[in-house]
């Protein structure tokens, strides 16, 4: 590892509808719209396969808000993650859904509500053995929204 | 199309079977079938065989344990659908007419890894870390939206456990044979909430097998040929989650009402259903799904004994199900549900499933299902799902 982390390696998103900025606070989730049918997705597509068409597609940002739609509290989770955790699906304001992790909140069923109010952060995660960084995104309660 | 019927069948007792292949295992559940339809192997003209985790050549093992005849062999993987689809493929090639005697095997070698198993390199991995894209993971999500539309507790969907665990006590074929009560379902580890330990399904290792032939022929082969009354295939179609929450419902409901079209009948005419219970969360939502009660009825009717053997709650678990019952709930179905004890206690070595479900079916059409017959069953329902999503439905008549 100490090897690894000599080399200068590149900081990478996760995934790919995640578009790093400069700084951390400049991170966003990116989507396309298909202009044929107005299909919105999340992240970047060639195909839609709604119209099944080419597109073309137009690149926006999405929201960095949205409403928790459905969650569960993983007790079993593979090795190199801390259980128990909350994975939950968010609504994005404006359209557009994600998986992700609800953090900053102690993962109870008493402590979650369906529709509660989330906002985006992007963090590293991990890290490879080339030595790059990988950046995710998680949602953590809205103060005062809730 | 011609009609189709299912004249052999076999199921081997699923568990976990160190000292064995997939294809032992397979060939063992072939000779079963064969047996069962007075048959040698010479005289089945194509094999259909379904596996998942031996995607390649696994028709063409199993011949080599079990007979090398030369004939057409097509290897199926579709999910926890795929014996199921591989069943599918047989029925069409006897349909067609291009076959009058075929065979479907689904089989399948677990071991101990399956569903919770990690993926891919950990520093690239998504698990865990932008939400979690495993099976409990999924199938708590789809409880939880059920919970969120209808205010469905984690009691119901625990009651679809007590209830298969139940069933599986009665079926010497299922890998547990074990009762539990609400208490020790709801007690037992949390995996991903709302699903305990015993609200999942196990890993394990199984095959099962079907002979088919055209009506006109079957009775030369049994006295009591099963109808095969609709065979149906879907995938999900888009919905705005789609690639985000998988979606298990459309798909099953889109196959239901084909599968009732083709069969001339409705939910009400239905004696037994094997569902696809790998959750105690999803097995609520195929009840509606598959119209065996009203949208958002699913929790009244689990505890309103229905779906359970008998169509009653058995008097030693009435108080269990006391504080989670609507007195004033009429089921409007009749369908006893996962009668073999589901994918939750008879096991579900994932190709093996689909043929396995069938199988059930058939044993208690035919009057064979011993202990945990559903007394007179006519109409049997099989439903298998598998994610990234295949649905099938078969209807079976007497
Ligand atoms: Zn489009």
């Amino acid at each position: 590892m100490a090897e690894a982390t000599a080399t200068q390696g590149e900081v990478r998103p996760l995934v790919p509808h995640l578009t790093l900025g400069e700084t951390r606070d400049q991170d966003y989730l990116n989507g396309s719209v298909c202009k044929k049918c107005g299909t919105k997705y999340v992240g970047p597509r060639l195909f839609c396969g709604v119209c099944s068409s080419d597109g073309p597609f137009e690149t926006i940002r999405l929201a960095n808000t949205g409403t928790v739609h459905v969650w569960t509290i993983i007790h079993q989770a593979t090795p190199y993650v801390q259980a128990p955790y909350i994975a939950a699906v968010v609504d994005l304001d404006g359209g557009g859904s994600v998986n992700t992790n609800i953090v900053g909140i102690e993962p109870k069923p008493e402590n979650m509500k369906f529709g509660m109010r989330v906002k985006m952060f992007t963090e590293k995660v991990s890290e490879d053995r080339e030595g790059n960084s990988y950046i995710a995104y998680r949602f953590t309660p809205i103060e005062g929204e809730n | 199309m011609r009609e189709v019927a299912i004249v052999g069948i076999s199921m081997i007792k699923f568990g976990r079977y160190a000292d064995r292949d997939f294809a032992q295992l397979s060939a063992q559940a072939v000779l079963e079938a064969l047996k069962d339809a007075g048959m040698e192997m010479k005289q089945i003209e194509a094999l259909y065989s379904g596996n998942l985790y031996q995607t390649s050549g696994s028709g063409q093992r199993i011949l080599q344990q079990i007979g090398q005849t030369g004939i057409p062999v097509v290897n199926v993987a579709n999910a926890c659908a795929t014996g199921s689809t591989a069943f599918r493929e047989a029925y069409f090639a006897v349909a067609s007419g291009a076959y009058d005697v075929v065979m479907a095997v689904g089989s399948e070698q677990m071991g101990k890894q399956g569903l919770l198993g990690s993926r891919g390199d950990p520093a690239t991995s998504l698990e865990g870390r932008v939400g979690s894209y495993m099976m409990p993971a999924v199938f708590g999500m789809a409880g939880m939206e059920h919970a969120r539309k209808y205010g469905t507790k984690q009691e119901h969907f625990a009651l679809a456990s007590v209830k298969n665990h139940w069933h599986s006590t009665m079926n010497p074929l299922a890998q547990y044979q074990k009762e539990s009560p609400l208490d020790e379902v709801l007690n037992s580890r949390m995996i991903a909430y709302p699903n305990t330990l015993l609200m999942c399904c196990p890993t394990g290792d199984g095959a099962a097998a079907a002979i088919l032939t055209s009506m006109d022929k079957a009775r030369q082969f049994t006295t009591q040929p099963i109808k095969v009354a609709a065979s149906v295939l879907t995938s999900d179609p888009f919905t705005d989650r789609d690639l985000t929450l998988p979606d298990i419902n459309t798909l099953t409901r889109n196959a239901a009402k084909l599968a009732y079209e083709q069969a001339g009948i409705g939910p009400e005419d239905l004696d037994q259903v094997e569902l696809h219970d790998c959750f105690a969360t999803a097995e609520l939502l195929h009840y509606e799904n598959l119209g065996l009660c009203g949208d958002g009825e699913a929790a009244m009717h689990v505890a309103s004994g229905a779906p359970w053997l008998g169509n009653k709650i058995p008097t030693k678990y009435e108080e269990d199900v006391a504080p989670f019952r609507d007195k004033t709930y009429q089921p409007k179905t009749k369908a006893v549900v996962n009668a073999s004890g589901g994918l939750l206690s008879k096991g579900h070595p994932l190709g093996a499933t689909g043929v396995a479900n069938i199988a059930e079916i058939v044993f208690h059409l035919r009057g064979q299902a011993g202990q945990r017959q559903v007394e007179g069953s006519k109409v049997g329902l099989a439903h298998v799902i598998g994610l990234c999503s295949a649905c099938t439905i078969h209807i079976l008549q007497k």
